[in-house]
């Protein structure tokens, strides 16, 4: 809402102080300002100043120029050369017999170009133009700034004074209001002034609009507007109140005056012509969006409706309709119903759409856009003029669905109160009067079958200062509600404040608690710490598990992402390689996936599950892209697709994402009433050198597998969860011999799978042209995580006396899993083992074909002795008969 | 006989002058050692001196003694000295020669980090934590009723357009991607009532909006409410000034503005003096004074009736700021759409 202060200071007082002052008032009221333009202020008093055009004249020696003499208050009249092409049509036509004023500029007053490109500043001089002196000129509204308009001169109005400076004319300020949607009842000009009058605590001024049938504007002679027409509203919900007024002999084709024309500008609405300008005008003053409509448009629409003339001659016709009367009926839409708008196109409307009808069908759509057909045009010459109000949250409803926002569905959008149509409907006709020539009928037609009773808040005066923690005078809680237009009545403790009828937004006592601190002053407010008791608190595991998680990561030296949670079907499905031994090729996307047939112990699946994934998707309907029109269920495209966006420009990325998955919960399907599960995760991708390069030479390894792995227990581990059992897994996006299931023991001995971590399968690889190399990744399911983590273990004693080591290197066949080496050797060793670490593993010639040499330190330790070599030596014998007969290995030295 | 003790104490008396000479020509390990032998070893020049001593009087006996020993123990002291200072030259040129470099560069180890979006969040949460607001997560994907109508937006009211809403398809716009912390409120609400509530309510929430560098379709917010017997809009205006005092400095002051939220009455956008100009206008400020920070006001009585409360007793305050704004003012950050890019030239800046 742009609001003109010029404008404004009509309505309040507003001597002594700036447009900024106000800005800064209204603001901190809620009515924010966003910016406060000044116009002219920079315009030279001295040199530019009111002109009156006395006549033109030719020039002697151009035929595209002309001399102007004006009179600018100083005497003798000015000759001035030009070329305006609004003057060149009173070339040598004698004196005018009514003024022309105009901007008189005189040599040394810096303008605006008119022919530059853009906005360039000149200083004007004196030169002779085709041998007459230059030293003076008439201004175009480019020339001073106004618009980009340089087709012709500007022309002001006839009364402004010769010689006035032209900043005392048109100098203005226009403030930009971004008005909150509760603020219906600041949506013009009235809204405003009522607004600072009562923050600068002066006198609100309202405008006169009143227009009986006694008024000059309205002629007794014709008959009266219930003749003209008759209003049927059939959905008073859709529409509490219509009212039309007529005014005919109007010409449409007139322009507005100039004040008027510059103050629609200035408000940023572009000038059309006397008719439209006057609803438009009558809009901003007082908030209520009339529509103008053909009113012999509509006569004829009825006539042809009434089927009178259709089976006889033209004469008889029209005698017979004479007597039919258009009748304008307000309802909702009807399926399927269409109309074409005045912008010529034709629309589908939906069901319940609230629709101004006539006897041949739809006129407009109430509030957002009329019809072609009755539109007003150059050859108007009677209209009917709609002052209405309508079912706001219908009229957001089409404007939005229609994509037509308009000053007009802007203003219906945040509801107009019934009570804006009697000054909106008098003062629109009134312009249309004045400027384009029309008569108003007697009378209007006004339909009100649901008036809105006025409502009274009856509170607790304590009830402020409950609220506000600030005791305000009662004095001034009436004089606030009196200035905002309240009826207010302090009874002992009880406040009564009957609610102003443009007031749309206030119902309850914490309404009229912001009516008064908001007037009063919000920043005067004392800042008070809590002094409430503090809430019983509440364990937060869940926060407690995601950001122990994170830490755990960050010390594992993961760096955090955040993805976007929104995919693509497609995008994700390009993390599913087709035929992975074990999985069923509809799986489609989402990954989680693993062929439980080779977990051993694992009893369930992990994640989504084998499910067919698409039909689990949580969609998006009104999605920005095809990119972004699902809600993830893998975690692996946001790391995949930062890896590859960062391996362009760098060789190593050790990634993690905690976040949520979004699924339907199987067997479920959307509904308006359900809710998709979002478990939440922790998954990490690994690739590149394991450390970055060095200057110390000595290339590091690539990342694989195992720094995964290892990456996974550090975290589980820092988690409390470090019994972690890995058996060969199988899923869908990565390396079927390099995948493992990730599973720990819970506290009643059942084992729950966390996840699963492993090497990304090539063709994946590719997809995301991602170097040749390997690259780790895991995904674990933090719900099953909750289940194990942080719990509370009593510590394990641990030995002052020395430790004894003695190394084993186990030949086995390759098919025997290190695990299962361990796991004999541990199962031998008794408790004077305390510790088993593989160190090597060696596959080669000397230990043979389909065999590999495990290599283990095994460390022994007494709680109570040193221990003795020989000991030591018996139970490590014990330990390589064991290993024999569990897994058929052989000890070498 | 008188005067051979004599003459032979003078002989001790220049075998030392004369040792001491040699021990000050040893040099290095192998010619102390030498020297030790030939002085003071078995047999050494000096220590067989005593073995004359059955030649002397027996009344001269314990003055030659006395002065062996003497020579024996200075002899002693002077190598002891000598062999330390060679141990510490040796010492000395061994470390020097293994001088290093120290202005080469160090060897990282490998380092985590935390997103930015998480570093703000938890820098906030943990000021919120101190003045005794837990942290209440909330489900992202919501119910129209609880994102929008139960926070006093009725459909097709006016207020949603401040929001643009993702829907999920077919679910008839009943169902949504929240757009705001706010939805947390009821939820909390619904878990708490009739107890007091003092949470924070971090989170990702989501708008149908253009990607642009200065608008996002996701982004953090964190939101916070009090609810309980006493509870004012002076002591919303405290917790507020208490928390820009610590995150934005002890000198920074606030500005309360009316606003419209639906879920508030009365509503408030709180401003904080700009940290460049102190309220004098600048750049960064864009020449206001003043950096606007977040929204907030007391729950709507219709809030509080929704989430159980009797709004005639109870009242309470909420307030929603933005971290990834407060973060992108303070870093300098120019385009919001760094957060999501992870590029990790960005994400290493921070933590």
């Amino acid at each position: 809402m742009k609001l003109v202060w010029s404008w404004l200071s009509e309505h309040v007082d507003l001597t002594g102080v700036t447009p900024e002052h106000v800005a800064e008032r209204l603001t901190v009221a809620g009515l924010e300002v966003d910016k406060v333009e000044r116009i002219g202020d920079w315009w030279d008093r001295e040199r530019l100043v009111v002109g009156n055009v006395l006549r033109v004249l030719s020039h002697p020696d151009a035929e595209r120029l002309v001399l102007a003499d004006v009179d600018w208050g100083a005497g003798a009249p000015h000759r001035v050369v030009t070329g305006a092409p609004n003057l060149l049509a009173f070339r040598d036509a004698g004196d005018f017999d009514k003024p022309m004023k105009v901007v008189f500029a005189r040599e040394g007053v810096e303008l605006y170009d008119g022919h530059a490109e853009g906005w360039v500043k000149v200083k004007l001089k004196g030169r002779p133009v085709r041998g007459v002196m230059s030293d003076a000129m008439v201004c175009s509204e480019k020339e001073i700034g106004l618009s980009e308009d340089h087709d012709g001169i500007l022309i002001l109005d006839d009364d402004a004074p010769v010689g006035a400076p032209i900043a005392d004319v048109l100098g203005d300020a226009v403030l930009t209001l971004e008005l909150t949607a509760n603020y219906a009842h600041a949506s013009n000009v009235v809204g405003i002034a009522r607004e600072v009058a009562a923050l600068l605590d002066r006198p609100f001024t309202p405008p006169e609009w009143r227009l009986d049938d006694a008024d000059a504007v309205v002629d007794a002679s014709l008959p009266a507007a219930a003749t003209w027409c008759r209003v049927v509203i059939d959905d008073d919900e859709a529409c509490p109140r219509y009212s039309a007024r007529i005014v005919t002999g109007v010409d449409a084709t007139r322009p507005s005056p100039a004040w008027l024309q510059r103050r629609l500008r200035l408000s940023g609405m572009r000038p059309i012509n006397a008719v439209v300008d006057a609803t438009n005008y009558a809009m901003l003053l007082w908030g209520e969006p009339l529509h103008a409509f053909d009113y012999d448009r509509l006569k004829a629409r009825a006539v042809a409706a009434s089927g009178v003339g259709a089976s006889t001659g033209d004469a008889t016709a029209a005698s017979a309709g004479a007597g039919v009367v258009p009748t304008i009926t307000v309802r909702r839409s009807t399926p399927g119903e269409r109309m074409t708008t005045l912008d010529g196109i034709d629309r589908a409307l939906d069901a319940g759409t609230i629709l101004i009808t006539d006897d041949a069908g739809p006129i407009a759509i109430a509030g957002v856009m009329g019809g072609a057909e009755t539109e007003v045009t150059d050859a108007t010459r009677t209209i009917l003029l709609e002052a209405a109000t309508f079912h706001f949250p219908s009229i957001r409803r089409a404007s939005r669905d229609l994509k037509l926002p308009s000053e007009s569905s802007w203003r219906f959008s945040r509801d107009v109160p019934p009570a804006l149509i009697d000054p909106g409907s008098a003062v629109g006709s009134r312009l249309l009067a004045e400027h384009a020539g029309g008569r108003v009928a007697p009378g209007i037609v006004d339909v009100h079958p649901r008036p809105r009773p006025a409502v009274e808040v009856v509170m607790p005066l304590s009830e402020i200062d409950r609220l506000l923690g600030a005791e305000i005078p009662v004095a001034d809680i009436e004089a606030i509600l009196a200035r905002l237009g309240f009826t207010a009545v302090v009874d002992g403790d009880t406040l009564a404040a009957v609610v102003p009828p443009h007031r749309v937004d206030i119902e309850l006592p914490a309404d009229i608690v912001e009516e008064i601190v908001r007037v009063w002053g919000l920043d005067r407010l004392p800042s008070v710490p809590l002094a409430d008791a503090l809430p019983a608190q509440r364990e937060n595991r869940t926060q407690w598990l995601e950001e122990a998680t994170r830490d755990a990561c960050v010390g594992a030296g993961l760096q955090e992402i955040v993805s976007y949670r929104m995919t693509s079907v497609v995008h994700e499905g390009e993390t599913v390689v087709a035929g992975i031994a074990g999985i069923a090729d509809d799986v489609g996307a989402g990954g989680d996936v693993v062929d439980v047939g080779d977990v051993g112990g694992v009893g369930h699946e992990v994640g989504a599950g084998g499910l067919p994934a698409e039909a689990r998707y949580v969609g998006i309907a009104n999605a920005i892209s095809p990119e972004r029109s699902v809600m993830r269920q893998s975690m692996l495209t946001g790391l995949l697709d930062a890896a590859a966006a960062n391996l362009r420009f760098t060789d190593r990325v050790a990634l993690f994402e905690v976040g949520s998955t979004y699924h339907w919960p199987a067997g479920t399907s959307p509904s308006p009433s359900t809710l998709p599960d979002e478990p939440r995760h922790v998954a990490l991708l690994l690739a590149g050198p394991q450390r970055a390069d060095d200057w110390r030479g000595g290339e590091a390894r690539p990342m694989d597998f195992y720094d995964a792995k290892g990456a996974v227990e550090a975290v589980l581990g820092a988690l409390g969860i470090d019994t972690l059992h890995f058996a060969p897994g199988r899923h869908a996006s990565l390396h079927p011999g390099r995948t493992a299931v990730v599973s720990a023991v819970d506290a009643d001995g059942t084992p729950r799978a966390l996840g699963y971590v492993g090497e990304l399968h090539p063709q994946v690889r590719r997809r995301w042209d991602l170097p040749e190399r390997s690259i780790a990744v895991a995904d674990l399911d933090l719900e099953a995580i909750d289940a194990l983590a942080g719990a509370i273990r009593p510590i394990a004693a641990f030995s002052p006396y020395p430790p004894v080591e003695r190394d084993l290197a186990v030949l086995v066949d390759e098919a025997i899993p290190a695990a299962d080496v361990e796991a004999a050797v541990r199962a031998a060793g008794g408790k004077l083992l305390v510790g088993v670490r593989l160190f090597d593993v060696y596959r080669g010639p000397q230990v043979g074909e389909g065999r590999k040499s495990l290599a283990l330190r095994l460390r022994f330790q007494s709680m109570d002795k040193t221990l003795e070599g020989a000991s030591v030596d018996r139970v490590r014998e014990q330990i390589v008969r064991a290993l024999g007969k569990a897994v058929g290995g052989e000890v070498r030295g | 006989m008188g005067s051979e003790p004599i003459a032979t104490i003078a002989r001790i008396e220049m075998l030392r002058r004369e040792a001491e000479v040699a021990l000050d020509a040893a040099k290095g390990d192998a010619a102390l050692t030498a020297w030790k032998g030939e002085w003071l070893g078995k047999g050494g020049r000096i220590t067989s001196l005593l073995r004359s001593v059955g030649a002397l009087d027996a009344a001269d006996r314990p003055a030659f003694g006395a002065a062996v020993n003497a020579a024996s123990r200075t002899l002693e002291a002077a190598y002891e000295a000598a062999a330390s200072s060679r141990q510490a030259d040796a010492m000395a040129s061994a470390l020097a020669a293994e001088a290093i470099d120290v202005t080469l560069p160090g060897t990282p180890p490998p380092r985590g980090r935390l997103h930015p979006s998480t570093i703000i969040l938890r820098r906030m949460l943990d000021i919120f934590a101190e003045m005794g607001f837990q942290v209440f997560l909330s489900r992202e994907v919501e119910l129209d009723d609880v994102n929008f109508t139960l926070l006093n937006h009725p459909p097709h009211h006016p207020a949603r357009d401040m929001q643009d809403t993702f829907y999920i398809a077919g679910t008839n716009e009943q169902v949504l991607l929240r757009t705001h912390t706010s939805p947390g409120q009821i939820r909390a609400m619904g878990a708490y009532a009739p107890d007091p509530i003092r949470i924070v309510l971090p989170g990702m929430v989501y708008r149908n909006e253009k990607i642009t560098p200065r608008s996002e379709i996701q982004f953090t917010q964190v939101e916070g409410l009090a609810v309980g017997p006493h509870i004012t809009m002076a002591n919303l205006r405290g917790t507020i000034d208490g928390f820009v005092h610590r995150y934005y400095g002890p000198n920074r002051r606030t500005r309360f503005r009316t606003s419209y939220f639906p879920f508030t009455e009365p509503s408030a956008e709180v401003d904080v003096s700009c940290g460049l100009c102190d309220g004098a206008g600048c750049r960064l400020c864009k020449d206001a004074g003043w950096l606007e920070i977040l929204g907030c006001g007391m729950v709507h009585p219709n809030v509080l009736a929704n989430g159980g409360y009797d709004p005639a007793v109870v009242s309470g305050f909420a307030f929603g700021l933005g971290p990834m704004r407060a973060q992108m003012m303070a870093h300098g950050i120019d385009d919001i759409r760094h957060y999501w890019g992870n590029d990790v030239r960005f994400l290493e800046q921070f933590g």
